[in-house]
């Protein structure tokens, strides 16, 4: 009999901790998230361009002796009924100068429709070193129906880009924000 | 009764209840373990049917019999009831029957437990078959419900997920019935490398299922939420990454595979013994082969999406991390072919499936690699050359190693032998048509045939047509499966204890049907009883 308690004992341990083990990988998955927003933070996988850069703080030396070439690119969802487009395809860059362009966005639709824009850089490598002092894609964007309106992104390329990169593409897709939209929507109703 | 354990009727298992409670209450391994096999066979033939319907719309070119929405949601259907459904369960359903035989002891270690883990399968299959019938229809995004396409369907995706939830749930609790069993329940002598390698495998698998189901949950989870509450855990307009579900998924995916291939190495590694009349080659090797593929699981995910663009360093790291599992995976396959060498080899039907598993997963394993080298895995991606793959490791892998199973232990479990010449028309019938079925795919993928599409180009028009032939052989040979065990399960030809001149091991010591309870007393074990043993041990 008491063998028999010893091991009943014995395998409720071994359960237990094999429960705890499956719980903690349900919490590894979830950590999963984080994780990987870090690691594409710090290795620039998944071309993510950092959170917004103080343009006062920008201390860099302007490199004249070297042009980049930024090219501009613009997607739309398909569930948002704007047009979504940048005013230039393409400029040449000087790494460690602060320059300006514009995206141009209209909303087609007849009602008032708030969107998201996220960016991104390719190659991977230049992401780290692409810095946006000012984007509409760090706020929520509103356009009322057949408003149009030019978008501001101001940005500098770091100088510490590696050598054997001269060609930065930076790329939006723009969403419709469901959830700030049916607010709007309550809100006018 | 011959057996003299059967005489010692405990309180414990004294009472047995009878007609459908004795199987709802039930708490015996070799019950459970029957409910599971019985469960998975019916899930075999509505997968299958799932898998009639898909091939006869791709009979020919156009759309013929369903739309291509239905279709979709017959590809997913058919994948998630075919992995969770038929082939999880089975595996499960032969660890509770014969893991207790095979170590010597008399349950499993938390039987109460593992009435649980079945009942609620059940349930989680009337959620998961109920979204056939409801107005959204079933999931239609591939059994992988990668987002966005998972969360722009209907409603029914909650019911895809809480089904999910459910099977995750039992097979945790399966796997940690079945570590506890085969770690504190041993016969005495019964040493971790006496073990037979049925045990040592589902051992392992049952830690994988602990490691990776969690976060299979946790993934479908965070697509609930993001459908249902407002989470932008995948929705890129929220700041979420679609890719970010890829690698989750597939953290659990790439184990998942395994989880569904090394109880299969186990049970072709008692049976090419057997019919070999020698012991296993390598024995310590296979187990070392086991844990090494276990592990390389863990670090290989990114195999399955290198189309989502990711740098040269990580596609040349997870392609070299798949290919070295190639290694271990030889090794096995080189132990089998040893085992047999000069080995007075016979061929009864169990072992004809697990000559037909080597040979046949032998070709999914070298398609696997050809998949991993990244710049053919761009051409080859998402093609039809991918289902030819995981075909042929799955059905003629995962699917022949469980009927070589259920040949080899049916007279144990009956008392009876099955027809042996009708067993050797389903191998050889299988065969063929399981060849006519699939090889073809392989041409279809590298000509450009893309998966999970209704309609196609026309040029791909006779192989599809070759596949959907064989497709119909093969499913409708299975029902003489069923026959098979219907009427082995009725009565015939008497089963000795040991049924198999050349088998070894626990199992085979009690009587043939294996009485309900065995080993009440412990046998002990050394290593004349052993099934395995070499020089190493």
């Amino acid at each position: 009999m008491g063998n028999n308690d010893n091991r009943s004992g014995t395998t409720l341990k071994t359960a237990g901790s094999l429960t705890l083990m499956a719980l903690a990988m349900f919490g590894f998955g979830y950590l999963l998230v984080p994780l990987y927003d870090k690691f594409c933070e710090i290795t620039g996988i998944g071309g993510r361009t950092g959170d917004a850069v103080v343009e006062e703080q920008l201390t860099s030396e302007v490199d004249t002796s070297r042009l980049v070439t930024v090219h501009f690119d613009s997607n739309v969802n398909s569930a948002l009924p704007w047009d979504f487009e940048p005013t230039e395809r393409m400029m040449e860059v000087h790494p460690g100068k602060l320059y300006e362009t514009m995206y141009i966005a209209h909303n087609r639709s007849s009602q008032p429709i708030v969107a998201q824009a996220v960016p991104s850089v390719a190659p991977g490598r230049a992401s780290l070193f692409f810095n946006k002092t000012e984007c509409f894609c760090f706020t929520e964007q509103l356009l009322e129906p057949g408003e149009s309106r030019d978008m501001p992104v101001r940005f500098v390329v770091d100088p510490n880009l590696p050598a054997r990169t001269d060609l930065v593409t930076l790329s939006y897709i723009i969403y419709k924000n469901d959830a700030a939209t049916a607010v709007l929507a309550a809100v006018d109703g | 009764m011959s057996h003299t354990t059967t005489a010692d009727h405990d309180d414990h298992h004294g009472h047995h209840p009878t007609g459908i409670a004795r199987w709802l209450f039930s708490t015996n391994h070799k019950e459970i373990g029957t409910l599971y096999l019985v469960f998975s066979l019916i899930m075999f033939f509505v997968g299958g049917a799932m898998a009639l319907v898909i091939r006869a719309e791709l009979f020919a070119p156009g759309l013929q019999l369903v739309n291509p929405e239905f279709f979709n949601q017959m590809t997913t259907m058919h994948a998630l009831v075919m992995i969770f459904g038929a082939v999880m369960p089975a595996f499960v359903g032969l660890a509770n029957w014969m893991v207790p035989l095979m170590i010597g002891a008399p349950d499993m270690a938390l039987p109460r437990m593992n009435n649980w883990s079945f009942w609620i399968m059940p349930f989680a299959f009337t959620l998961l078959l109920a979204t056939l019938f409801m107005p959204s229809g079933a999931p239609a995004s591939g059994w992988t419900l990668y987002p966005p396409l998972s969360l722009q369907g209907g409603n029914s995706l909650a019911f895809v997920i809480f089904a999910i939830h459910l099977m995750g749930i039992s097979s945790i609790m399966g796997a940690i019935n079945i570590i506890a069993t085969i770690l504190n329940m041993r016969a005495p002598g019964m040493t971790l490398l006496r073990m037979p390698l049925f045990v040592w495998t589902w051992l392992i698998t049952a830690f994988l299922l602990i490691a990776v189901m969690p976060v299979l949950a946790g993934a479908v989870t965070m697509l609930l939420t993001d459908r249902f509450f407002g989470t932008s855990f995948f929705n890129a307009a929220g700041g979420g990454d679609p890719v970010l579900y890829q690698h989750i998924f597939w953290f659990f995916g790439h184990p998942e595979v395994y989880i569904m291939i090394l109880p299969a190495f186990g049970i072709v590694s008692e049976i090419i013994p057997t019919f070999s009349r020698k012991r296993l080659f390598g024995y310590t090797s296979m187990v070392y082969a086991t844990a090494a593929i276990a592990f390389l699981s863990f670090i290989v995910w990114a195999h399955h999406m290198f189309t989502v663009g990711m740098p040269l360093g990580a596609m040349l790291f997870f392609m070299y991390a798949t290919m070295i599992i190639a290694v271990p995976t030889g090794i096995k396959i080189f132990n089998w072919v040893a085992t047999m060498w000069r080995g007075s080899m016979s061929f009864e039907t169990p072992m004809l499936f697990a000559l037909g598993f080597v040979v046949l997963f032998t070709i999914g394993g070298l398609s696997g690699i050809m998949l991993a080298i990244v710049p053919a895995n761009f051409q080859y991606h998402d093609s039809y050359f991918v289902v030819a793959h995981f075909h042929y490791v799955l059905v003629t892998g995962a699917i022949y190693s469980i009927m070589a199973a259920v040949y080899y232990w049916l007279p144990k479990w009956t008392g009876y032998m099955y027809n042996e010449k009708l067993g050797k028309i389903h191998f050889w019938w299988s065969t063929v048509w399981v060849n006519v079925l699939f090889f073809p795919q392989h041409y279809l993928g590298l000509a450009g045939m893309p998966r999970r599409i209704p309609d196609y180009a026309v040029q791909f028009t006779e192989f599809n047509m070759i596949s959907s032939v064989g497709g119909f052989m093969f499913g409708f040979g299975q029902l003489l499966f069923v026959y098979i065990i219907w009427q082995c399960a009725r009565g015939g030809e008497k089963a000795t204890a040991q049924v198999w001149e050349g088998a070894r091991g626990l199992e085979w010591t009690v009587p043939s049907p294996a009485p309900l309870h065995t080993f009440d007393t412990p046998p002990l074990v050394d290593d004349s009883v052993a099934v395995h043993k070499d020089s190493l041990t």
